[in-house]
């Protein structure tokens, strides 16, 4: 006779009717937390299209040994052996000084200079790939072999990235002040929606209260509505933020065909999406609670 | 079942409603209650709803006791409560049938058995043919028989009544007499604040009146 599912599933379709009572208060609600979680969903999703270009375009980390120009043959195989035992180090490339000049002639349209040079200025050299990526392995890795010998110069190919990876870092975290500081807004929002619900349904809840109503009963309605306002405010959001993707990408499609590469902002995961729309709910549905256990207790009938 | 003993009510201020009162009602009893305005009848209701609580002496109320009861325990209490209220208190923002579903939604009843026990209070009260209405349609006569039906509904072993016949002419108010004689014939315990002459003479029953907030014998 009992059923609770019902119960609250009733409580439900009360509280969409109610949103739906004011079409416009409602709207306008809803797009306020989209625009605010826009803000924070949009730096988010910039610095992980920023971070994986820069992974697409820096590769892997790896390290170049160049070679003294004196080494013989032998020494070039005895250090070959000697790198591919090594226990930090995954493959490696051996780039001979004449294919070397070849390619800088290919690569570079220098074929001019390089054909007035008597000899080859290049040096033998080898491309490590280590096996971890660690930016403090990848150091302690160059260290050692710079104190090889036949080692001329041992560079490590990922100082820029590391410093673009700084600076994101910095912008994710000025990213989640943004998101902390836009959740309170959030929640403000939804606090002061139910408690002027709560004025205006005070009758009613007093009545309830008279006939039997327990507290948790009261709220039930107000908590399912800053839920269903929160969750909605999320969609908004990710909808706001897509519309922008949507047009950002229109343009990059004209820088893409200039530069012959393939530029296209991604929107948030899936997982990403119901994080967000989980979190957005959830502030909302944290934000009526605390309305709701502020300003309903306080309704005693008389 | 309800037991007063030695029961006293002060308000802020000092004004005392309800001075050592004591007295018992049985399970199934109709009972009235009478006195000038002010005597203390709003009051005695009061405590046995839990709206207001004791200063001292013991309420009990279904084995309740009113006064050292948590608050969290007394929406229970008051489910078992039918309570018909002077000033009606109506929600007027939904219609004649969802203000009886009311308690029914509280006490957690699933809808199809909620629908019938609705229109069966309805029914009683004579009402059934405006359930779609809204409360404020309906003549002052017709609003204190909807506060009825909406008491009635979940069938609560006290139902308590303030001035239930107060501004009705007499053939309204034997109307609704008959409705609450026919509740109390099911076993209902029945408290009714009254100083309606008319039905204390044509609807005889035990009576408790007040004076000052003190029980006259």
């Amino acid at each position: 006779m009992r059923t609770i599912g019902s119960q609250h599933l009733s409580v439900l379709g009360l509280t969409f009717r109610r949103l739906a009572n004011t079409p416009l208060a409602s709207f306008l609600n809803i797009l306020v937390i989209g625009v605010a979680l826009s803000l924070p969903v949009a730096a988010y999703v910039l610095v992980k299209n920023v971070q994986s270009l820069a992974v697409e375009f820096a590769g892997e980390p790896q390290i170049s040994v160049f070679l003294e120009m004196n080494t013989s043959k032998d020494d070039i195989a005895r250090i070959s052996k000697k790198l591919k035992d090594h226990g930090a180090i995954d493959s490696i490339e051996f780039v001979p000084r004449d294919l070397a000049l070849k390619q800088l002639e290919q690569s570079t349209g220098l074929a001019d200079v390089a054909g007035g040079l008597t000899q080859n200025p290049l040096p033998d050299a080898f491309i490590i790939h280590p096996l971890e990526m660690d930016s403090s392995k990848l150091e302690l890795l160059r260290d050692d072999l710079k104190s090889w010998s036949k080692f001329e110069h041992v560079q490590l190919d990922s100082v820029w990235a590391k410093k673009l990876e700084a600076i994101l870092k910095f912008v994710r975290q000025a990213v989640w002040i943004l998101a902390m500081l836009l959740s309170f807004a959030l929640i403000a929002i939804t606090f002061n929606t139910i408690r002027l619900q709560i004025l205006t349904k005070r009758d009613e809840i007093e009545v309830s209260k008279l006939i039997g109503a327990s507290n948790a009963f009261i709220c039930r309605p107000f908590l399912y509505f800053g839920l269903l306002q929160g969750l909605l405010g999320g969609v908004a959001a990710w909808l706001i933020v897509g519309g922008g993707l949507l047009a950002l990408n229109q343009n990059l499609l004209v820088l893409s065909q200039i530069y012959a590469t393939n530029l296209i902002l991604h929107h948030l995961s899936l997982r990403d999406s119901l994080v967000l729309v989980g979190f957005s709910a959830y502030l909302g549905w944290f934000g009526a609670w605390l309305s709701a256990s502020q300003h309903i207790w306080k309704v005693e009938p008389q | 079942m309800i037991i007063f003993d030695q029961v006293s009510k002060r308000y802020p201020g000092g004004y005392e409603a309800l001075k050592n009162l004591s007295f018992e009602i049985n399970a199934g009893e109709m009972v009235y209650l009478t006195g000038h305005s002010g005597a203390g009848k709003s009051t005695l209701l009061k405590l046995v709803a839990a709206i207001e609580r004791p200063n001292s002496g013991s309420v009990l109320v279904n084995g309740h006791n009113i006064k050292s009861m948590k608050t969290a325990a007394v929406p229970f209490l008051r489910q078992n409560i039918g309570i018909v209220f002077q000033d009606h208190k109506l929600l007027y923002d939904r219609s004649v049938f969802d203000n009886v579903l009311l308690p029914l939604q509280i006490g957690g009843f699933d809808s199809r058995e909620s629908a019938k026990r609705v229109r069966a209070a309805l029914d009683k009260v004579g009402l059934l043919n405006r359930e779609k209405s809204h409360p404020i349609a309906l003549s002052g006569g017709e609003q204190q028989r909807l506060c009825i039906a909406r008491a009635i509904v979940n069938r609560p072993s006290i139902l308590l009544a303030d001035e239930p016949t107060g501004n009705l002419d007499i053939e309204y108010a034997h109307d609704i007499m008959e409705i609450f004689k026919s509740f109390h014939q099911v076993g209902a315990t029945l408290l009714l604040a009254t100083h309606d002459e008319a039905i204390l003479r044509d609807f005889p029953a035990r009576t408790l009146a007040l004076n000052h907030g003190e029980l006259q014998r």
